[in-house]
């Protein structure tokens, strides 16, 4: 569904993507790897329209994006981002409602579909007149991730969509998320710094550095073969638990 | 939406356009102006009172300002007559003319614009030099020449006079006078200088009242340097043809008002406090009409006062706005409107009012383009800085919707800044409310209008009469901008204080 070709993308002079080229197949789940400014947001924000290539050509269904289509593309695609991007001055049903209402759905149809995605993400209904500040931290994804799913788009961008979530909430939602996904049959993009939650979750991964492709393959093949030495670094970077026999002092 | 946005553009231009329209009727009643002193507001009631003698009734915009605003005034036809000065004629308004100015060449030129100048009242209100009666029999000084004989006499004059060709500069020069105190302070103040001993000699106006109550000897001009100031009425031909009741109105006054008769009209105003028009109807034998009491004239003024500075912040915040919204969106133009707006605000109150007049005439309209020019800063810079200072997540989120820029405008953008923006009309409101008060000064009326007569006249009742209304109305706008920002912010907003 969505292709970049010999990508590069600046801002001043840090180069945020260089010469990519990549493929994301329609109804597949793939996670963007990296560290902090490898270029993975900016993936995103291309597919989107919010910044076009300085070279090269990113394609929704073949179609370049461009400032003048742009609209129609992002009404295609469902975006979540990190702290959710609510609108607070907005309850959750209102800010649901906001791309529905100004393609004219009719209330019963946008309450329907309201109720049919708090289902699906486990959201109390009680929640849906609240206003974002009165929510948790995994509530508030859960509507960004309803708010993205509003109007049915092919295809989902997930921005670190956990990132800021403490671990027992966040556990809980990557498997909901995986469960999902594959419920949905879209076409994902799940941007993430964190190896096993993108291994969990999807099953392709993309490694990113300095705006480059280092390895893409399955989970599997990125654990036991890595490309090179910081795929084998960026792999091993995760403590592991205490041994057994690590004494408590009483 | 597109078409929502434009509708209410357009209905807010539409408003401008009305309010402007009608601000711009010509009035069916003749008006005649006055200056911002007392004799000039006496002479004006004169007119008022002999005209209304005479079956018409005539406006009197009282206190308008100096004599360039008063003669532009004319000259654009917001006034139709004036009391003005023969010596500010040719010194000043004139100046152009060969000197000196023959009573033929000043008339040619005056209807060459269109106006006329009425025979002498009667008096003649032009610089003199005073010394206290007493010191100037010890000193035996009867003349200005002979001042040259007590050069450790102290001068104390006013800065206007030290600052006109025609004042002490030429002065000086025709008399050979090297005095060895000079100082210069403002008018009201000479009297009490001389009265307290603080100085020996100031200019006066020969028509002060204090002349006679401070016992004030006026020196001789033996050398002719002053110009004569004989009183006349200055007018449009073009109102004389359409009113011949004032310009029979303007003749009958002329040649019945005298020097003593002048100074002791100035001196029941300026001494006694007594009203302008209960001193002119006196003075002609007849009732005052148009006389209004305290509550009505409060709730006049307020009326006044309340349509300045509402429909100059209407104005204000129909263009502001969107020039706001433009600045936040293209910073580039967003730089050159603010650093216009900052510029606009520099410019002092007094000089923009001067501005407009050429532009606008008098009365209500200059002052509301002048409060409307002060309030764009406040609005449009909090209208940028309210949607340009809006968390990036929420800009990229609004924008990945997939809505047009009008609905995220109107649904995400403006309603999160709405505080920033509240927060500048209301800032803009309340600096109105306070310089509405200069509007008085070119007859636009308010609360300004008691404060500047109570300044010259040095009454503090008066100037409290509009001052306290003016600091109550400030308040109230305070308030009521409270309770609106109260009001349009969502309550999803006002949580974040609450947590």
């Amino acid at each position: 569904m969505f292709s970049l070709e010999h990508v590069s993308k600046r801002f001043g002079t840090f180069v945020a993507l260089e010469n990519l080229t990549l493929q994301f197949p329609s109804g597949a789940v793939t996670a963007v790897i990296g560290s902090s400014g490898s270029g993975k947001s900016t993936i995103l924000r291309l597919l989107l329209g919010l910044e076009l290539p300085d070279a090269g050509l990113v394609r929704v269904d073949g179609v370049a994006v461009s400032a003048a289509n742009r609209l129609a593309i992002r009404r295609r695609i469902g975006y979540v981002i990190q702290e959710g991007g609510l609108f607070p001055h907005l309850t959750v049903r209102d800010n649901l409602a906001l791309l529905p209402r100004h393609l004219k759905w009719s209330r019963a149809r946008i309450d329907a579909r309201t109720l049919e995605l708090a289902e699906l993400v486990e959201m109390p209904a009680s929640a849906l007149t609240r206003f974002p500040l009165e929510l948790s931290g995994g509530q508030r994804q859960r509507v960004a991730v309803m708010r993205a799913l509003m109007t049915d788009p092919p295809a989902l961008l997930l921005d670190e969509p956990l990132g800021a979530l403490d671990p027992l909430v966040r556990f809980e939602l990557q498997e909901r998320l995986r469960q999902l996904f594959r419920v949905l049959g879209k076409t994902v993009v799940l941007v993430t710094h964190d190896l096993p939650e993108a291994a969990f979750i999807a099953p392709r991964l993309v490694l990113l550095r300095a705006g480059r492709v280092i390895q893409d393959g399955t989970p599997a093949e990125l654990y036991e073969r890595p490309a090179d030495d910081f795929v084998r670094r960026f792999v091993a970077a995760y403590r592991p638990p205490p041994l057994p026999h690590s004494k408590v002092s009483s | 939406m597109r078409s929502r946005l434009g509708k209410v553009l357009c209905a807010l231009a539409f408003t401008g356009v009305l309010v402007a329209g009608l601000a711009a009727t010509p009035s069916e009643t003749p008006i005649v102006g006055s200056k911002d002193f007392t004799e000039s507001i006496i002479l004006g009631e004169l007119l008022r009172l002999e005209a209304s003698r005479e079956g018409l009734k005539l406006d009197h915009r009282r206190a308008m300002g100096g004599s360039a605003i008063l003669w532009q005034a004319l000259r654009v036809g917001s006034i139709d007559a004036y009391p003005e000065y023969t010596g500010t004629l040719t010194q000043e308004l004139l100046a152009q003319l060969p000197q000196p100015v023959s009573l033929e060449a000043l008339t040619r030129a005056l209807s060459e614009l269109g106006l006329a100048m009425s025979s002498p009242l009667g008096f003649e209100d032009r610089y003199a030099l005073g010394v206290p009666e007493t010191l100037a029999q010890r000193l035996g000084v009867r003349t200005i020449s002979d001042l040259r004989a007590h050069p450790t006499l102290r001068f104390a004059l006013s800065n206007e006079f030290m600052s006109r060709a025609d004042g002490w500069s030429g002065l000086r020069a025709a008399y050979g006078l090297s005095p060895v105190t000079v100082r210069g302070l403002d008018h009201s103040l000479a009297y009490h200088a001389l009265g307290q001993g603080a100085a020996d000699v100031t200019d006066v106006y020969t028509t002060d009242p204090e002349v006679d109550a401070e016992h004030i000897r006026l020196l001789d001009d033996d050398r002719n340097f002053f110009p004569s100031y004989q009183a006349v009425w200055l007018y449009r031909l073009e109102s004389a043809r359409r009113w011949p009741a004032l310009e029979s109105s303007m003749q009958a006054l002329a040649g019945h008002v005298t020097l003593s008769a002048m100074r002791s009209l100035n001196a029941q105003v300026q001494l006694k406090r007594r009203p302008e028009s209960a001193v002119a109807a006196q003075f002609l034998s007849t009732t005052s009409p148009g006389e209004q009491g305290w509550g009505r004239r409060l709730a006049q003024r307020t009326r006044e006062h309340l349509a300045l500075v509402a429909v100059s912040l209407g104005l204000a915040l129909a263009l502001g706005l969107p020039l706001g919204v433009v600045a936040a969106k293209a910073p580039r133009f967003g730089r050159a409107v603010l650093g216009l707006t900052v510029v606009l605000q520099t410019i002092p109150s007094l000089a923009m009012l001067v501005f407009m007049i050429p532009l606008l005439g008098i009365g209500a309209r200059p002052a509301i383009a002048t409060l409307f020019l002060y309030s764009l800063l406040p609005i449009v810079r909090n209208t940028m800085v309210g949607l340009s200072s809006l968390p990036a997540e929420l800009i990229t989120s609004a924008a990945s919707l997939g809505l047009p820029w009008q609905v995220q405008l109107l649904r995400i953008e403006l309603p999160l800044a709405a505080r920033t923006i509240l927060a500048g009309v209301s800032t803009a409101a309340v600096i109105n409310v306070g310089t509405a008060t200069l509007g008085a000064l070119i007859g636009a009326g308010g609360y300004g209008e008691p404060i500047l007569t109570g300044i010259r006249l040095n009454n503090v009742p008066l100037i409290l009469e509009g001052a306290v209304p003016a600091a109550v109305m400030a308040l109230l706008v305070m308030g009521l901008f409270q309770w609106l920002e109260y009001l349009v912010t969502p309550r999803g907003l006002r949580l974040r204080v609450d947590a």
